[in-house]
């Protein structure tokens, strides 16, 4: 059996006794007994110099790869620049030394924040009212889900317990549904990728707490019938639930509010330029039509006092009337918050609808380049994103898994695999505002080399990637022979 | 593509095979193959458990998916594949015989005439290739 | 403005495409929605948005500016400077989640550091690769237990002494589903937690306390554990992962379920987030257990690397039958947290601990000694936070101390009626002696003037 090699040990493995990193001033009060019996004996951590330990974070960040390295084109997640002033704001001490529970009066900077932000939201989506508290999509979504649930309750509608999800919808739809005790059915999209608005109707009945859907879709298509579809949700006495994922396509060009949608959650890690941090924090503030504003979430912003002498509000902290109660403590990833305002300020009313202007012309721009090299099932005028299958006919054994591999030669971080479930080998491709034509134009190079090679040498394309410092990972061992902390490892 | 229907076995629409000699489940050839590697099975009823048709007996995941295993008609479980936890792969190498992952005291024989016979769960199998 | 291309390139592109304008592209878009007016303010630069958010910023009050003695779930820490130079690398906060892992080993990596960390300082076997805050990881182990048990224990008794905010975060999650949420003695802080177990029976799969408690009292739980065991339910444990430089570790007192609130370790207070989720178990619950999960193997060349793995529990695979929804966890804290306990190590986990400690024990003397003031429990040990009786309403001594230059405790009257005068001050590192000093003297100067 060959040995392992270590590219790069853990912290554990780089800890020496009595190394240290950090100190602390002594202490400069009397010392207090310590409570008997309460006191550990063993403190199993690493022991590491700070030089270490800067070299050790460093190295292990040249092993990934970045939207700040090269192009990110994963579908649904809107891998967009992160601006850097954004980075700078939420990093002025005036946010970050404040205590969530300090005196209303002491914190109204970070008030008029968040009422801002939340003002702009509801114009961006012509909602009425927002809530900034949830902490990611999927929270936005069981947030939402519960909103419509209490609303459907304070009527006396309580037989309604069904909610409706496209077969495309992405997983954390029927999850967050499922999590709130209702029943999912899912609506299978008919032949042009639109939700099957005949199967639609037919569930829409007394027993419909809403639908939820995503407008463009995982498709990257808009709706065709999306009037007809929230009529006959509305008509049955449901609510119709947008999943705010694919923003990015219709920012400035249209709004939720307008098209009747009763909820919808935003994603400021993607729309809002936010950076996605390797798997969060992200911030998914939910947005309301009016007869919903009551049902927010607890508490959000609002202003409190008109009547000051020098003209400016008092904001504060504040109950919807019929609130569904906290879905986290404190008020929402504060920080992200952050972000999201500095970058709607800058960019205002015209610089959004530029994002979804350049978003789809992008995505459409390279849905052209690559069609006659891979098939595109619905292949028509596009939003934000496509949905190519990454395999032919007379190139067998080739898949979306092996093309994803090799476009990691090229520098580029795949697409999105595998999803929307209802194209085979899917692969969702999303380019964002924020790439050149130059970029598109070296990746739709690259995708139709990998063609090539996909029928002349699928050698090439099975063991890539081959130029990255790690190659393909044994997936099976992990979860047959679980190792999940270096306990276990030493263990073996 | 062709998977292995032996013909002495009674089949489901969602990939289960059971024994009618001696009431003995679980599932297929196919199944295996769409799932690709087993990492692990879970069976989640107990010796003496009585379970109805199409309630949860057990679940088998990969890397790719999660799948739950119903019990093809009613009956007492009688006994259950405790090994399988150990060596999921057994699901992948051998579906009909050492994955067996319940046995069954069957209530009610007429319900296994609702089942498919190797011929149609064959043909099942291959609609569903396109 | 951060779209490069130039009329030009969108001129050639619209070509390709087959499409003479811009609006051609969103004519899928039904007219009458098309192009909103949209009431936002007028574009700014970079410099003119910096300016803003500045003067937001400015109007403001910090815990630099004033001393603060306020936690009730969020501490004013010290942070490391490393901490933000690694977080503010590229390559770590503009990745993805890392489901190639090929290209991102160095989230992985870490997220198993992360993982192994909380395992070290929880006393438990496995770890989740974190979750949105402490009060979500409560509510999703009421959501675990509820799956272990496949439904067929819908009780959870969670304690009255858990942080307020996690409770009513549970109560939204499942007060209208089949779960039975039982909170005994709601609102009543001296009911002792072995009473909790009056309210256990077999329909009951968890029994959930905290560490040290909201009121800042440390208890041993070993015995609370093994009844709890008896009656055949799981034992939870929401913690001050900061505490467990000091105090006996949770999985040493038999806990089947560990949360926690990371925000301690390495992460600014920041208006009240992003913070951390910690959730720990036992292995074998782990398939259970909600979140993302990073498992070590190898690659094809022989290297040792790590990946997400159980990965079919989650929501994209299972859909409704997932255990929970949640998808993007909060990587980038958990970074935070792994560096901030790389560089603080054994000792100095262990001494900014004692710290912590040592200063809130010589506050909760000064102030029980000043007249009109007393600890509220003075039998129970604590780590850094108490609560403290005053003669006056808290939310007027608050008003008052900030003349002095101090955020005063926590108002538990807020939460708890029947706590009417009685505040929840907490002491960190960042607490001088000349400080607590000054607080002790504020307090005693805010009594005497009411009394007179």
């Amino acid at each position: 059996m060959s040995e392992i090699k270590i590219r790069e040990p853990l912290l554990v493995e780089l800890s020496s006794p009595g190394r240290r990193a950090v100190r602390f001033p002594a202490a400069d009060v009397p010392l207090a007994d310590l409570p008997a019996g309460l006191v550990r004996d063993d403190l199993p951590l690493p022991e590491v110099s700070e030089v270490d330990v800067v070299r050790h974070y460093t190295r292990l960040s040249q092993f990934n790869h970045g939207v700040d390295i090269n192009f990110y084109p994963l579908g649904s997640c809107t891998m967009k620049y992160n601006p850097k002033i954004n980075e700078d704001m939420a990093r002025l001490p005036g946010f970050t030394q404040v205590h969530p529970l300090q005196p209303e009066e002491t914190v109204q900077g970070a008030l008029a924040l968040m009422y801002y932000l939340q003002e702009y939201l509801k114009e961006i989506t012509g909602m009425a009212g927002v809530s900034l508290q949830p902490a990611a999509g999927a929270h936005g979504e069981l947030t939402g889900v519960l909103i419509m649930r209490a609303y459907h309750r304070s009527r006396g509608d309580t037989k309604r317990n069904k909610i409706l999800v496209p077969d495309s919808a992405h997983g954390t739809n029927p999850a967050s549904s499922a999590m709130s005790g209702m029943r999912v059915v899912e609506i299978p999209s008919d032949a042009r990728g639109n939700i099957d608005l005949e199967k639609l109707k037919a569930e829409c009945d007394d027993t419909l707490v809403g639908l939820m859907i995503t407008n463009p879709n995982t498709l990257g298509l808009f709706e065709e019938h999306i009037e007809e579809v929230v009529q006959a949700v509305h008509d049955a006495g449901g609510l119709v639930y947008g999943d705010g994922a694919n923003l990015n396509a219709l920012l400035g060009i249209a709004r939720f509010g307008d098209m009747g949608f009763d909820v919808v959650h935003l994603n400021l890690h993607k729309t809002f330029s936010t950076p996605h941090g390797g798997g969060g924090p992200g911030s998914g503030p939910v947005a309301v039509a009016e007869h919903l504003v009551d049902f927010l979430p607890s508490p959000i912003v609002a202003v409190v006092d008109e009547d000051e002498e020098d003209g400016l509000p008092t904001f504060g902290l504040v109950t919807p009337k019929r609130s569904i109660g906290r879905v986290k403590a404190f008020y929402g990833h504060f920080g992200v918050m952050v972000r999201a305002l500095t970058y709607i300020l800058i960019l205002g009313a015209d610089g959004l609808r530029q994002v979804a202007e350049d978003a789809v012309l992008n995505a459409n721009y390279l849905r052209v380049l690559l069609q006659d090299t891979y098939h595109i099932p619905y292949n028509r005028l596009c939003k934000h994103e496509f949905v190519a299958e990454g395999r032919w006919e007379d190139a067998p054994g080739v898949r979306a898994l092996d093309i994803s591999k090799r476009l990691m030669d090229f520098g580029f971080h795949p697409p999105t695999n595998y999803f929307p479930l209802i194209v085979p080998e899917a692969l969702m491709i999303e380019p964002t505002e924020t790439e050149s034509k130059d970029t598109l134009d070296a990746f739709a190079a690259a995708m139709k080399q990998i063609a090539r090679e996909a029928h002349e040498n699928p050698e090439v394309l099975h063991e890539a990637p081959h130029t990255t410092p790690f190659g393909r990972v044994d997936e099976v061992k992990a979860a047959r022979e679980l190792v999940l902390t270096w306990f276990d490892w030493a263990k073996k | 593509m062709s998977w292995k229907v032996p013909p002495h076995l009674k089949y489901t629409k969602n990939d289960e095979w059971i024994n009618p000699e001696d009431g003995t489940v679980g599932i297929t050839d196919y199944a295996q193959a769409q799932l690709s590697d087993v990492v692990y099975v879970e069976i989640t009823v107990s010796e003496g458990e009585e379970v109805q048709k199409g309630d949860i007996v057990a679940t088998v995941e990969s890397v790719k998916a999660a799948a739950d295993v119903y019990a093809p008609v009613s009956g007492t479980v009688v006994a259950t594949n405790d090994e399988l936890a150990d060596t999921p792969e057994v699901v992948n190498s051998d579906p009909y015989g050492d994955a067996w992952m319940v046995r069954l005291e069957i209530a009610d024989p007429a319900e296994l005439d609702e089942l498919m016979d190797a011929e149609a769960y064959a043909k099942y199998c291959e609609e569903r290739e396109h | 403005m951060y779209t490069p291309n130039t009329p030009e390139e969108r001129r050639a592109m619209l070509e390709v495409i087959g499409v003479q304008r811009m609006e051609d592209l969103f004519s899928d878009v039904p007219a009458k929605y098309r192009y909103p007016q949209m009431n936002l303010p007028p574009a700014m630069t970079e410099m003119e948005a910096a300016e803003e958010m500045q003067s937001l910023a400015d109007a403001n009050l910090t815990v630099r500016d004033f001393a603060s003695f306020l936690g009730a779930g969020a501490y004013h820490h010290y942070v490391p400077a490393v901490v933000d130079h690694i977080l503010r690398r590229g390559e770590f906060y503009t990745a993805y989640t890392p489901y190639q892992p090929e290209v991102s080993q160095g989230t992985l990596h870490a997220i198993f550091e992360f993982q192994s960390l909380v395992c070290a300082l929880t006393g438990m076997e496995v770890s989740n690769a974190s979750m949105y805050d402490g009060a979500t990881a409560v509510a999703e182990a009421v959501n675990m237990a509820y799956h272990v048990f496949r439904g067929k224990r819908p009780k959870a008794v969670l304690s009255s002494a858990l942080h307020p905010q996690a409770l009513a975060t549970v109560h939204t999650y499942y007060d209208a589903s089949d779960r039975e949420i039982v909170v005994p003695h709601e609102g009543d802080p001296t009911a002792d937690p072995m009473s909790l177990l009056d309210a256990v029976d077999d329909r009951t799969s968890l029994v959930m306390v905290q560490y040290p408690d909201f009121f800042g009292r440390v208890y041993d739980f070993t015995e609370l554990a093994e009844a709890v065991h008896a009656k055949g339910a799981l034992f939870g444990i929401a913690v001050n992962p900061l505490a467990l430089g000091l105090l006996k570790a949770p999985g040493d007192m038999g806990a089947d379920i560990v949360t926690a609130e990371g925000q301690p370790l390495g992460i600014p207070l920041s208006f009240g987030g992003p913070y951390l989720g910690i959730f720990a178990t036992r292995k074998k619950y782990v398939r259970k257990m909600a979140g993302r999960i990073v498992g070590e193997t190898v690659d094809t060349r022989g290297q040792r690397a790590y990946v997400l793995t159980l990965t079919a529990r989650e929501q994209h695979i299972r859909r409704a039958r997932a255990t929970s929804n949640i998808c993007t966890n909060n990587a980038l804290m958990a970074l935070a947290a792994t560096v901030y306990l790389g560089l603080l190590g054994k000792e100095g986990l262990r001494k900014v601990a004692e710290l912590n400690y040592h200063k809130a024990h010589y506050a909760a003397q000064r102030l029980a000694g000043l007249e009109g003031y007393e600890l509220a429990f003075p039998e129970a040990p604590f780590f850094n936070e108490f609560t403290l009786k005053t003669p006056l309403p808290v939310a007027e001594i608050n008003r008052r101390l900030l003349d002095y230059g101090i955020f005063g405790g926590y108002d538990l009257s807020q939460d708890f009626p029947s706590l009417d005068r009685h505040m929840l001050v907490a002491v960190t590192e960042m607490n001088t002696k000349d400080e607590i000093d000054l607080l002790a003297a504020a307090l005693d100067e805010i009594a005497r003037e009411a009394a007179a």
